[in-house]
């Protein structure tokens, strides 16, 4: 595998003033990578707004710290795993878990709770020769999630899953974790000279040799078993342990784990964060084989290790504890003064490298250019505008008939249904039974999601995950990622990403306090590849500098390709919030007598929606846009609501739109609703796009006390909201009714329902909505 | 009931045991320390300490990394011996998941715990039925009650043979018993048994995730507190403790009273 370009090994030997030697080479080679190095992305990663008030370690660290009040910090971190989890799921995955525990414990927090976000090859279409593949990698990635997950003792709270033609073959596996300490035992690491280098943990092997470089390539069809990592979930227990009580006892100066590129990005990360010089002496690393080479030991990627630095006065209590939980462990060097990472090996010298070369690559200055098939689109999207007479465009409010106002005053907007609109009940149950919408139950059940006594809203029930803190508080954390808007419009689609994972934790009471992000692409060297992750960037910076939200972490995954192709954009986002008090936690489920409300206006934005993708196999229109003010305005208005009791269950629309959101929240409070779909705020040209756009910015909540709701909202000036519809025990089933409730106030679209007239929608029993609840269980028992 | 929130330092303590590979420690102590106000104790598996303790917890988790068989490892662990030595002086011992897993393996309880039906590890709540409210463990739930509970186990089907399991329901040693939902195909819904003189219980759910409303699906429904309040009122009110007809079926009383003897002798 060619590791250091010809660029790279001109500038290294400048700066070395030498030629580096076939060792140095080799290490550098896995540092410089672009899974260590960041060299494609790094310039623009500086971009991202990543201060605050509560930001205690911001982003470039092993973890972000979070303040969260009363001596207690939050840590955070994501990362995926997506080139091994391809070859093999099951270890891909698991060791991905492991990666992010241990980088959470790196900077001395406990870990608390682990989320996934996962992407397959579609699993539905049983004519699909990749459909067999992908359940066996989604099967697999769980089973390896959770297999580690609940030998550890951390709870898997939460996730996502989206299937996409684009993940054939291949597959995204990301994993974000959290953790917990008091302010004073959080690790900021030190390092002074005569401090001792400890590594301690699994034995140094020849698994995962090149995993770094094998994830900063292409997957090509050879086997590239080699570069899979073996997981050891028992002894990163065991890890777990020995550290907390070795910062509890003081014992730690410095900490790191060891991951991608092992001791090699290990040492030269922490010998520069430090501005020390570090003496290795490499015989000393307790290997699994007796014949390894230098290179060999400093390029594995075994599992399951840490590196700690302490002073000789804590080094017998550190011993100690390791001993007590029989964890292997080995002092490999020393601190010195001085600016060089030196390896010594049997005597030799076999690396000498200053340590600010060593771990900074020279940043690559990557060529964009917007991507053909987007202009293609684009063509595409303007003709049909100008033949549909019925599109109204996102901007223009002209053709809406709604007017903000109180319920008795709605104006009359009814919409035609086209004569080549299917059942749409039919289309709802379809569009219920895509796995990417359906219940997640299958998955979430194989993770112990309750260890820790932690988890106050667990999976299924709310829109985010929240756990309980020791003070008191409650984080609410969830991760969301959606590839087929991300494909058609990268800005717009990413702006999407963080505005719904943001709206999925205020949803529950929460307060967005910190976002994390992972942004996966396929190969930087396409510069059309390369202008999507631009535009991922500028996304990113424009949502959360406007929002005052810190971007405390983040990574990026390249290469992510096979030869069928690259896959579509796929930024993933991480957001955490706050909830002050108990009484604010909410779920999504309905209760009986509630009034339905929905805050947010609905646009023609059909573009890479569920209903358009996964039902009509179109990729192709607008996609859904964030309007920031109105996005910030309806936060503060839904937790508003929530602070005064008034909002009691909520719900945020996104994949399938407010009829799934509809549905979802009458199965989760198992009770029947009836919506007066005229009552939205909306400027939709159709039926099927008032019921399934994707439109940004919308919750769906219940109150019980209506009146109160207009009271409270007055305040959020040009807030679109209304009442449309009730919960009703005693009813069993679904009703989307469509009202006609004027004569003659409308264009042309009206001619077929008089005036006084309903239209029945949707009639659905509930019953019939909950059974495609077990979708995916079903697809993968079958 | 008794009253259970009597506090219990200095004069009967529980010994949590933790094995290299144990998770649900810290929430076993959590519940008994900040919730019931008990004298509780995280005990490392080489700490000899655990014999002067009153009642063991067995916690969940994977100790030994649930290498070569959930709980076997443990099973053979040193402290095992003297938690058996215990065991047969009548101090109460609960296995919790894999703390019923390890005193299974220990031969302390009959029978096996094999892996689900599902073939998958479960977690979800469920509904157990008390089909024996005179153990040191269930002595604060009404016959017949029923309370709902987590599971969290790949682990967790209780399998017997057919002697073994006439013992069993002839003996009373049937505590606890899955009502409606079996999450792991166990035979005859089979959650929880204690050993014939009643002092050693093993349940595959986990008690200390239901005993905080906060964390029940629905509030209110911490009942699960109960197993723990029982052991608190068994350990404070022994002396109005009734002996009578407690355990098993045959020679009640004259193994009720050994118990009841050897619980009077036990020092610290």
């Amino acid at each position: 595998m060619s590791i250091l370009t010809k660029q790279e090994l001109d500038y290294l030997t400048h700066k070395l003033k030498r030629r580096p030697n076939s060792v140095e080479t080799d290490i550098i080679g896995v540092e410089w990578s672009e899974h260590c190095s960041y060299k494609s992305s790094k310039k623009y990663l500086r971009l991202l707004p990543s201060k605050g008030p509560r930001v205690i370690i911001g982003a470039g660290q092993d973890a972000a710290a979070l303040d969260v009040g009363d001596g207690y910090v939050i840590s955070v971190h994501i990362e995926s795993h997506n080139h091994p989890s391809a070859i093999e799921p099951y270890g891909g995955a698991a060791t991905g878990v492991g990666g992010v525990i241990r980088d959470i414990i790196s900077i001395g927090t406990r870990p608390i709770a682990i989320l996934d976000a996962l992407r397959f090859g579609p699993i539905t279409d049983p004519t699909l020769t990749t459909s067999s593949k992908s359940k066996w990698l989604l099967k697999n990635v769980v089973s390896g999630i959770g297999d580690y997950g609940n030998c550890i003792g951390v709870p898997t709270v939460g996730g996502e899953v989206e299937f996409d033609s684009s993940f054939e073959d291949y597959c995204l596996v990301d994993v974000a974790s959290i953790g917990i300490a008091k302010k004073e035992h959080i690790i900021v690491n030190k390092g002074d000279i005569d401090d001792l280098i400890i590594l301690a943990g699994g034995s140094t092997g020849r698994d995962g040799i090149h995993g770094a470089s094998f994830a900063s390539a292409v997957l090509e069809d050879e086997d590239n078993r080699s570069a899979v990592q073996i997981p050891d979930p028992f002894l990163e227990k065991l890890l777990l342990e020995a550290t907390m009580e070795a910062v509890e006892h003081d014992c730690i100066k410095a900490m790191k784990d060891l991951g991608g590129g092992g001791l090699a990005c290990c040492l030269s990360e922490t010998a520069d964060s430090l501005g020390r010089r570090f003496e290795i002496e490499l015989e000393n690393v307790h290997t699994k084989h007796q014949d390894m080479s230098a290179a060999e030991i400093m390029m594995s990627e075994s599992q399951e290790r840490m590196l700690y630095i302490t002073d000789k006065s804590k080094l017998k209590k550190l011993i100690s504890i390791f001993d007590k939980y029989e964890i292997r462990h080995a002092i490999i060097g020393t601190v010195k003064d001085g600016s060089t990472v030196e390896i010594r090996f049997r005597g030799d010298i076999v690396a000498s490298l200053p340590s600010n070369v060593f771990a900074h690559a020279p940043l690559l200055d990557r060529p964009t250019k917007p991507p053909l098939y987007l202009d293609r689109l684009d063509k595409k999207n303007k003709k049909e505008k100008n033949n549909n007479h019925h599109s109204s465009s996102r901007k223009d409010k002209s053709t809406s008939n709604y007017i903000q106002s109180d319920k008795d005053d709605y104006n009359l907007y009814c919409l035609d249904m086209p004569k080549d609109i299917p059942d749409i009940n039919e289309i709802l149950i379809q569009l219920m039974s895509n796995p990417t919408i359906s219940s997640k139950r299958w998955i979430y059940s194989q993770y112990d999601h309750e260890v820790g006594l932690r988890t106050v809203l667990k999976p299924g029930c709310g829109d985010a995950s929240v756990l309980r803190l020791e003070n008191g508080k409650f984080i609410s954390v969830k991760l969301d990622g959606n590839s087929k808007h991300c494909y058609l419009d990268p800005y717009n689609g990413t702006m999407g990403c963080l505005s719904e994972s943001c709206r999925n934790i205020i949803c529950t009471g929460a307060k967005p306090i910190g976002i994390v992000d992972h942004l996966q692409f396929a190969s930087p060297e396409d510069p059309e590849v390369f202008w999507t992750f631009v535009q991922t960037i500028n996304a990113l910076k424009d949502y959360c500098k406007f929002m005052n939200i810190p971007v405390v972490g983040g990574k990026v995954s390249f290469y992510n390709e096979t030869n069928k192709g690259p896959i579509k954009p796929s930024p993933v986002i991480g957001s955490i919030g706050i909830i002050e008090q108990e009484s604010w936690i909410r779920e999504s489920g309905l209760r009986d007598g509630d009034s339905i409300f929905i805050m947010g206006f609905t646009y023609d934005e059909m573009g890479g929606s569920e209903y358009y993708e996964y039902l009509h196999n179109i990729a192709q229109g607008t996609v859904p846009e964030v309007d920031l003010a109105h996005d910030k305005l309806n936060a503060n208005a839904i937790l508003h609501l929530i602070k005064n009791n008034v909002a009691g269950c909520v719900h945020d629309c996104s994949k399938g739109g407010l009829a799934i959101a509809l549905a979802e929240m009458a199965i989760q409070g198992d009770i029947g609703i009836t919506i007066d779909l005229n009552r939205i705020p909306n400027s939709c040209s159709r039926i099927d796009n008032l019921l399934f756009s994707e439109s940004h910015s919308r919750f769906i909540f219940g109150a019980n006390r209506a009146a109160e709701v207009t009271k409270l909202l007055a305040k959020f000036k040009g807030l679109y909201f209304a009442e449309i519809g009730k919960a009703d025990k005693k009813s069993e089933k679904m009703t989307f009714r469509n009202v006609n409730v004027q004569a003659g106030t409308q264009s042309s679209n009206f001619s077929s329902i008089p005036a006084g007239g309903v239209i029945v929608v949707v009639d659905v029993r509930l019953e019939k909505l909950a059974k495609t609840t077990t979708v995916v269980e079903d697809i993968m028992s079958g | 009931m008794q009253a259970t929130s009597e506090r219990l330092e200095n004069k009967h303590k529980i010994g949590i045991v933790v094995f290299p590979g144990s998770n649900c420690d810290r929430d076993v102590y959590s519940v008994l320390n900040n919730d019931l106000k008990v004298g509780a104790d995280l005990i490392w598996h080489t700490n000899d300490k655990i014999t002067k303790y009153d009642a063991v917890v067995i916690p969940g988790g994977f100790s030994y990394g649930d290498r070569l068989r959930a709980g076997i490892i443990a099973a053979h662990s040193p402290i095992m011996d003297k938690i058996k030595q215990m065991a047969k002086d009548g101090i109460p011992i609960l296995g919790i998941c894999n703390g019923f897993q390890i005193l299974v393996e220990s031969c302390l309880l009959p029978g096996a715990l094999l892996m689900n039906d599902s073939l998958n590890f479960v977690c979800r709540w469920t509904d157990l039925r008390v089909d024996n409210n005179k153990t040191p463990f269930t002595n604060h739930f009404c016959d017949r009650e029923i309370f709902s509970i987590p599971v969290a186990h790949g682990q967790g089907r209780y399998v017997a043979d057919k002697k073994t399991l006439k013992e069993l329901q002839k003996n009373n040693q049937i505590v606890l018993r899955y009502s409606g939902d079996n999450p792991n195909g166990s035979t005859d819904c089979i959650a929880g048994i204690c050993n014939p003189e009643g002092n050693v219980m093993g349940l595959m759910p986990h008690p200390e995730r239901a005993s905080e409303s906060i964390l029940c699906p629905k509030p209110g429904s911490n009942k699960a507190i109960k197993i723990f309040k029982s052991l608190v009122s068994y350990l404070t009110d022994k002396n109005s403790y009734d002996k009578e007809d407690k355990f098993s079926g045959t020679d009640s009383r004259s193994s009720s009273r050994i118990l009841y003897h050897s619980i009077n002798k036990t020092k610290y």
